[in-house]
């Protein structure tokens, strides 16, 4: 049976912010993490990278200290970046698919809210760490769910839609963060070495990265890593694999295949990140081709929105008959 | 073989008196009744705490599968779980077989009575129920007259609810016939008891309820537009924020329907669609939890966001069934209900199985002075309401709320019926770490489509402050588990 549109809008969007609180708290840990390894000059543009890496133009009185941006990042849930808000969308999309997804699912997730929602940073400081570690695993804990209890009907093609689009924003604008951090460090190998750690961490790629090349790091082959991998799960091309592989699925299963602009879009994205050399889009200017994966990914977002959602109701009345 | 310290068990009933009220659990003899034994003897042997640790677990279980229903004490609207009661209500098989028969004679006849005031109104004629009655109830809608329903059937789901008095017999205190709720608790609260007392569960010989999910949607597809084959089934709620929209999600999953708000449906040409990712799809039954009021602005309240403009129309076209019927809401108005042992009378020629309380319908004047003359002492209701809201329990009110109901009931006298306050029965309940009695109902459901269906059971709502006859969630009630003993086991 056909899915209702506003189910799937649901589905999708809590797919998304779910992705969104656990990219956050991954961020804001290795950042937390990495104080005392760095100078004190680093840590105050550290702030600014992990700002500008989540997209969010800070309140102009918010103090670069970091209890401030922890309590920003995790708990203000008016500044609508913080993982409390994230949560809270997430499960309010969630409460209102309930016969959708399953009672694991929908459990772990509620679990998980009431776990970040009854909290405060009074009672987090100090295990900040922990309390960042348990909304990742947490967040794992239902993708892991999901998987293995959901069947791959239409609502599973768009909850996998919502968290690879999401993602491939999120490791773009990471990218694109780090670029202006690469330019000024140049000159200082050990900065450097950090700042690309940190990088990597962000995307719990480091262990990943040090099998395919080596624990020497270069911002070319961490780029290359990040972007251009097809096998490692939070690489901008495993992401553009997976979110062409669900717009098919929903293509086959709506029956809306032929003359789909979603598939192209997406046959596109993927097609840069298949061919394309790192060097060739260093040497290009990383950054507009970077800007290039967030403007594709935004038009699949509203071309699903547009296909499948809100359509106009008068040119589906008159194919009926 | 560890030989442990015999202790004297603990005065379980230490705290525990039913007062005058009939008492489920104990006998004249203060000893526990026949089908109660074995569940006395189990709380005896559990060692102290446990019963505590039991509750704490069934508590964090509700919560964390959201079984919680909305309270809107700030303007955020909070969750709360629904307070469940860790002691089972036991009801024997032989008790359960009256209410049974007394359930099935009372929807046969309402719905028979709903079917003739919408048509020819024989009953009116016949000057058994008075006709101004009928159409001066708030929930009676002329847009009905002439409307045909699938089978008859106006009331597919109903919620009675029943009150066990002084004498231990069953009363029907009310009927539910427009959007009863209730009945996941009851799923809920079976599923947690027996994760909190499996063996007990077994050895009790307790009758199942588990496919309800199953019944209601055969009772649903039974309804469908005459030349309906494979109906597109759906369950229409207001959205997330209605307090029972966690029942709604529940019972959508267990019946694998999809759950539909208003935005999702639109009429065309009087056929009933829902946006679906691939296009348009037709709708053929709806089982609606939206009120009459709010189902469609084009016929009812114009301002209702919740429902779908030209529902009303393609209804009455035929084209889609709406379970319950519109305008059900006529029959449970509480001064009717006074006449539903007449009602059943007309139509079956039988004597109610199940009584009615006393009521005093307030239109009749020597009724009236009787009342305004005793309010201390009754119980005085709104016709169409329901939840416990708009009523005045006698006993336990001020002089200065019997006076605002004085000047209401003279105001519009038949907006109002009067009942005398029922000593509802008690049960054991566990109450800050004791057992304690408390007072409680019963509200049975009861489904009607090619045939009548009937969960053994219900929901026992529990009034779980000390000495409080009102059970409404609203109001801080609770509920419990509800056994219903198979016969041979008793």
């Amino acid at each position: 049976m056909a899915m209702l549109s506003r189910v799937a809008d649901h589905l999708y969007w809590m797919s998304r912010y779910l992705e969104r609180a656990q990219h956050t708290a991954r961020l804001l840990d290795v950042t937390l993490d990495m104080i005392p390894d760095r100078s004190p000059a680093a840590v105050a543009r550290s702030w600014e990278t992990l700002l500008a890496s989540l997209n969010i133009d800070p309140p102009d009185d918010l103090p670069r200290k970091p209890r401030h941006i922890t309590n920003y990042l995790a708990f203000d849930i008016d500044s609508g970046h913080s993982i409390v808000h994230h949560m809270t969308v997430a499960r309010e999309n969630a409460r209102q698919v309930r016969e959708l997804i399953s009672s694991e699912m929908w459990e772990q997730l509620n679990r998980l809210y009431l776990d970040v929602q009854t909290t405060n940073i009074n009672r987090i400081w100090g295990q900040s760490g922990e309390f960042l570690f348990s909304v990742k695993q947490g967040a794992h804990l239902f993708q892991g769910i999901t998987d293995s209890t959901m069947n791959r009907g239409e609502g599973w093609h768009f909850i996998q839609l919502g968290q690879y689009t999401e993602r491939a924003g999120n490791v773009a604008a990471l990218l694109g963060a780090h670029i202006e951090d690469q330019v000024d460090a140049r000159q200082h190998g050990a900065d450097q070495y950090l700042e690309l750690l940190g990088l990597l961490r962000s995307c719990t790629a480091f262990e990943a990265y040090c099998k395919v090349y080596s624990a020497e790091l270069q911002f070319d082959e961490v780029a290359e890593f990040l972007l251009l991998n097809d096998t490692f799960p939070f690489s901008v091309n495993f992401a553009a694999s997976r979110m062409r592989a669900a717009l098919e699925s929903i293509a086959d299963l709506t029956d809306s295949r032929r003359n789909n602009p979603l598939i192209r879009r997406a046959g596109r994205l993927k097609a840069m990140l298949d061919y394309e050399q790192i060097d060739e889009l260093i040497a290009g200017g990383l950054r507009r081709h970077l800007d290039t994966v967030q403007i594709l990914s935004a038009q699949i977002h509203s071309g699903v929105h547009d296909t499948y959602i809100a359509y106009s109701v008068e040119d589906k009345l008159t194919s009926l008959v | 073989m560890s030989s442990t310290a015999t202790v004297a068990p603990p005065d379980l009933l230490e705290h525990y008196d039913a007062g005058p009220a009939y008492d489920e659990f104990l006998g004249g003899d203060r000893q526990p009744r026949g089908h109660y034994q074995a569940l006395y003897q189990h709380l005896r042997s559990l060692p102290a705490n446990e019963l505590s640790r039991r509750q704490s677990a069934a508590d964090l279980s509700f919560l964390n599968q959201g079984i919680t229903f909305t309270v809107y004490s700030n303007e955020q609207g909070t969750e709360r779980i629904f307070p469940y009661d860790l002691l089972p209500r036991i009801i024997t098989g032989s008790e359960w077989s009256v209410i049974d028969r007394g359930l099935r004679q009372r929807m046969t006849a309402l719905n028979l009575f709903l079917h003739d005031i919408y048509h020819d109104g024989w009953i009116l004629k016949d000057k058994v129920v008075p006709v101004e009655l009928v159409y001066s109830a708030p929930h009676y809608r002329r847009e009905m007259r002439g409307v045909d329903v699938p089978r008859g059937v106006y009331v597919a789901v109903d919620g009675t609810d029943l009150v066990r008095v002084d004498d231990g017999r069953f009363l029907v205190l009310e009927d539910n016939l427009r959007v009863p709720s209730g009945v996941s608790y009851m799923l809920a609260n079976r599923q947690v008891m027996k994760r909190v007392f499996p063996g007990q569960f077994r050895h009790y010989g307790v009758q199942p309820i588990l496919n309800y999910g199953q019944a209601l949607l055969g009772t649903l597809a039974s309804l469908a537009p005459a030349h309906v084959d494979n109906p597109n089934i759906v369950l229409l709620t207001p959205g997330v924020f209605n307090s029972a929209y966690f029942e709604h999600t529940f019972l959508a999953r267990q019946m694998g329907i999809p759950l539909v708000e208003g935005r999702d449906l639109l009429v065309h040409d009087n056929h009933v669609y829902m946006r679906t990712t691939a296009g348009l799809q037709r709708v053929d039954v709806v089982y609606r939890r939206v009120d009459d009021d709010f189902l469609d602005p084009l016929v009812f309240r114009p301002d209702s966001i919740l429902g779908v403009p030209g529902l009303f129309n393609a209804y009455r076209a035929g084209n889609v069934t709406l379970a319950n019927a519109v305008g059900t809401g006529v029959a449970d108005d509480k001064a009717v209900y006074a006449y539903v042992p007449a009602i059943i009378r007309y139509y079956l020629d039988e004597d109610a199985i199940l009584a009615n309380v006393e009521t005093y319908l307030l239109t009749d004047p020597a009724a009236r002075q009787h009342v305004l003359a005793n309010l201390h002492k009754l119980v005085v209701k709104a016709v169409g309401e329901s939840g416990g809201y708009d009523m005045l329990i006698g006993p336990h009110s001020t002089a200065e709320q019997r006076e605002q109901f004085r000047e209401r009931i003279l105001a519009n006298p038949r907006n109002y019926i009067a009942q005398p306050t029922l000593n509802l029965s008690c049960a054991p309940c566990f109450v800050d770490g004791q057992i304690e009695a408390r007072h409680i109902d019963l509200r049975p459901f009861v489904l009607s489509g090619r045939e009548i269906t009937i969960a053994p059971g219900g929901l026992t709502r529990v009034a779980l402050r000390r000495g409080s006859l009102v059970v409404n969630s609203s109001q801080g009630g609770g509920s419990k588990d509800t056994w219903v003993l198979t016969e041979a086991e008793v």
